[in-house]
């Protein structure tokens, strides 16, 4: 009977809840909304840290990338035709790979505004002219067939290699090796399929350079046929950009030589370059910063949390609080037949406990529900760890203790015969 | 009849000549301050209260019987005085021991039953023994037992709600008699029963007065004073006068 004192407490506390049910509920919800905000936003900040971590991760840790961009716009805006020369040259991509230090491979890449087609079929992906090394420094899997070889390089092949979207797109119901794609004006043959870099489980097939749409053809064929100059037509003015290297990919030797690497090429593009016309992406800093970012979300959404479950605890004890005015006359009878002032004590913290642990739950049980449904309407990724609801529940549990702490003093110290006399 | 109490009939003197002093008072004084006012609800009573006797306490309103009551009762602490149960001085019991004291040799009924709305009848006849750090072997038997013989051996599970004023008395009864305490206070317990009512609860004191329990019992109305064995007149904090109701003589 004694090893049963507390779970008599427990059915009592529950009972005496159940005498007023609406008011036991409405008292849960204010922590039951705290800890289910809790989990959800940390499911779905935690998923979208994770995926912007896994697209940096996948540009290479171990990888600088250099990118030409195009300088701010000078000149005549109207004129009929333009012809805008900027970015990053062969020169430099000679100078990283041959003089640079801690420098292990480095990856030039074309881009032309090339249309792709297949019979009726046209797409706008980004049409990637690049050696063989561009799959192994990028670490992209290949979904089928192969992807361009040495030999495609120095013979300049007539093949390509498509993006997963691509192939969906344009081959959707055969398989497209060994298929002929027009790009540009050219055709070519395919060879190959890389896997979709979208996460996994998301269906997209949209093939457009947008929405991450690619096409690979060896660099030297690419500069045989496009040329640098990439021509495109805008709104019925010719834009014609003078491109030599879209994107250069260098990979150090070792992890730790990123920076040494990034900052090398950082001071020779500054030093070749008049103007800004270059961007250098480390995606170990944007890790750093992501991760940073992340600590700020965790802190600002801890303060969310701490916020709310503080306004769930002050009504739980607003609610007692009343509750031991309310019994007042049974706290007098219990202290006259025998009950100590812990016992008092534990009955009212019992009762705030099973109050805000149940809505602790009810919290976590919604708490979970609400990833599972952001996943499957919005197509955002959620992750639920482990220590999310445990934590929850854990500090609602707490909350209810603190807060109850003081309506169970407040009927423990109550003097018996003013109890017994109240109405 | 089922003999509930830890005396049987045999080691109780027949005609008690001198009985063991169960409840001795001596020089409570119980002092309200209301402001710069002090009111005296006791003024050095003393008395001593022996084991068996059933005592009605009388007194005009405000002559300090509910006060005494508490302090037998040990929900109220005199400003002064000394009080013993049993030979144990409360007095000077911490909270803790106290409490768990009142528990174990106090039974209480009170006006308005005061039974707890959450519990049923059997849950409520053993909260007492529920903050007992020991718990005596077959107390819910016993319990049963004790709805039975205030004749609510049907209605276990029913909750006060569904009691009648006389039912919720029977079963505060039963309550104060579970641990078999030393004391049986009761104060104005009929006050709120019908007059029929209000005699089936004195046949019941009657009854534990019969099988030897000492009652103490609080009232206004002469003629539930009339049926207890004696009378302690109060006035102003203090004895006026002692009546014993079986031999008629005042002292
Ligand atoms: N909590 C209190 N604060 C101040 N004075 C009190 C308090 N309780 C009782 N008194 C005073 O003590 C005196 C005795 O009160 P008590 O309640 O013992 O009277 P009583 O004999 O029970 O009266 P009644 O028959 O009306 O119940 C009264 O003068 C009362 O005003
Ligand atoms: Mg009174």
């Amino acid at each position: 009977m004694r090893g049963s004192a507390f779970l008599r407490a427990f059915r009592l506390g529950i009972s005496s809840l159940l005498l007023h049910k609406l008011r036991s509920f409405l008292t849960t919800l204010g922590v039951l909304f705290g800890v289910a905000s809790v989990i959800a936003m940390l499911a779905v900040g935690e998923g979208a840290s994770a995926e912007a971590q896994d697209q940096i991760r996948r540009l290479g840790s171990r990888n600088v990338i250099l990118r030409s961009v195009e300088p701010p716009q000078t000149g005549d805006e109207n004129a009929e035709m333009r012809v805008l020369s900027y970015g990053l040259t062969r020169d430099d991509f000679d100078r990283i790979e041959a003089t640079f230090p801690a420098v292990g491979r480095a990856v030039p890449v074309l881009q032309t505004p090339a249309e792709v087609r297949q019979g009726e079929d046209v797409c706008r992906p980004r049409v990637l002219c690049t050696p063989w090394t561009y799959q192994d420094v990028t670490r992209r899997d290949l979904f089928a067939g192969r992807f361009l070889t040495e030999i495609d390089e120095e013979t300049r092949a007539l093949v390509c290699v498509l993006g997963y979207e691509v192939a969906r797109f344009l081959f959707p119901f055969e398989s497209s090796i060994g298929q002929r794609v027009k790009v540009g004006e050219h055709y070519l043959e395919v060879v190959g399929v890389l896997g979709s870099r979208l996460p996994t489980g998301s269906i997209a097939t949209d093939p457009s350079s947008e929405a991450g749409g690619e096409v690979f053809l060896p660099l030297s064929t690419g500069r045989a046929f496009f040329g640098e100059r990439q021509t495109e037509i805008r709104s019925g003015s010719m834009d014609v950009q003078e491109v030599q290297l879209h994107e250069i990919i260098v990979e150090a030797e070792r992890d730790i030589d990123v920076e040494l690497v990034a900052a090398a090429c950082r001071e020779m593009l500054r030093r070749e370059h008049d103007d800004k016309d270059y961007e250098v992406i480390v995606p170990l800093e944007l890790l750093a910063r992501a991760a940073e970012t992340k600590r700020i979300f965790n802190i600002v959404l801890g303060s969310i949390a701490g916020i709310s479950l503080l306004v769930g605890g002050i009504g739980i004890m607003n609610v007692m609080l009343a509750t031991v005015t309310e019994r007042t006359r049974e706290i007098g009878i219990r202290r006259a037949l025998g009950a100590k002032r812990k016992h008092i004590v534990t009955q009212f913290l019992v009762e705030t406990m099973v109050l805000s642990g149940a809505g602790g739950l009810l919290g976590v049980g919604i708490g979970l529900l609400i990833p599972w449904i952001v996943e499957r309407t919005a197509q955002l990724e959620t992750i639920v760890t482990p220590a999310a609801p445990i934590l929850a529940l854990g500090i609602s549990v707490l909350v209810g203790v603190v807060f109850g702490l003081y309506p169970a003093w407040r009927a423990a110290t109550m003097d018996p015969v003013e109890a017994l006399r109240h109405e | 009849m089922t003999e509930l109490g830890s005396q049987s009939a045999a080691d109780r003197p027949a005609v008690p000549a001198e009985r063991e002093p169960v409840a001795v008072l001596e020089g409570i004084t119980r002092e309200y301050r209301m402001g710069d006012e002090i009111v005296r609800a006791l003024d050095s009573f003393s008395f001593s209260f022996a084991k068996g006797d059933y005592w009605s306490i009388m007194g005009s309103s405000g002559s300090g019987k509910s006060t005494l009551l508490n302090i037998l009762g040990c929900i109220d602490r005199p400003s002064d005085g000394s009080y013993r149960i049993r030979g144990r001085d409360v007095v000077t019991m911490d909270d803790d021991a106290l409490s768990t004291f009142r528990g174990k040799e106090l039974g209480f009924v009170f006006q308005s039953y005061n039974l707890i709305p959450q519990l049923d009848v059997i849950e409520n006849i053993l909260v007492p023994v529920m903050y007992q750090e020991v718990v005596p072997e077959g107390i819910e038997e016993r319990a049963q037992a004790l709805a039975e013989r205030v004749g609510l051996g049907g209605r276990l599970h029913h909750r006060p709600m569904q009691l009648s004023g006389g039912q919720q008395q029977r079963v505060a009864i039963a309550r104060s008699l579970i641990n078999d305490p030393a004391l049986i206070l009761a104060d104005e317990a009929t006050g709120n029963l019908d007059s029929k009512t209000a005699s089936e609860i004195l046949e019941l004191f009657d009854e534990l007065h019969a099988e030897g329990k000492t009652i103490l019992l609080v009232t206004h109305e002469p003629d539930v004073g009339e049926r207890s064995e004696k009378v302690l007149q109060l006035k102003d904090g203090n004895i006026e006068s002692v009546y014993d109701n079986r031999s008629g003589a005042a002292s």
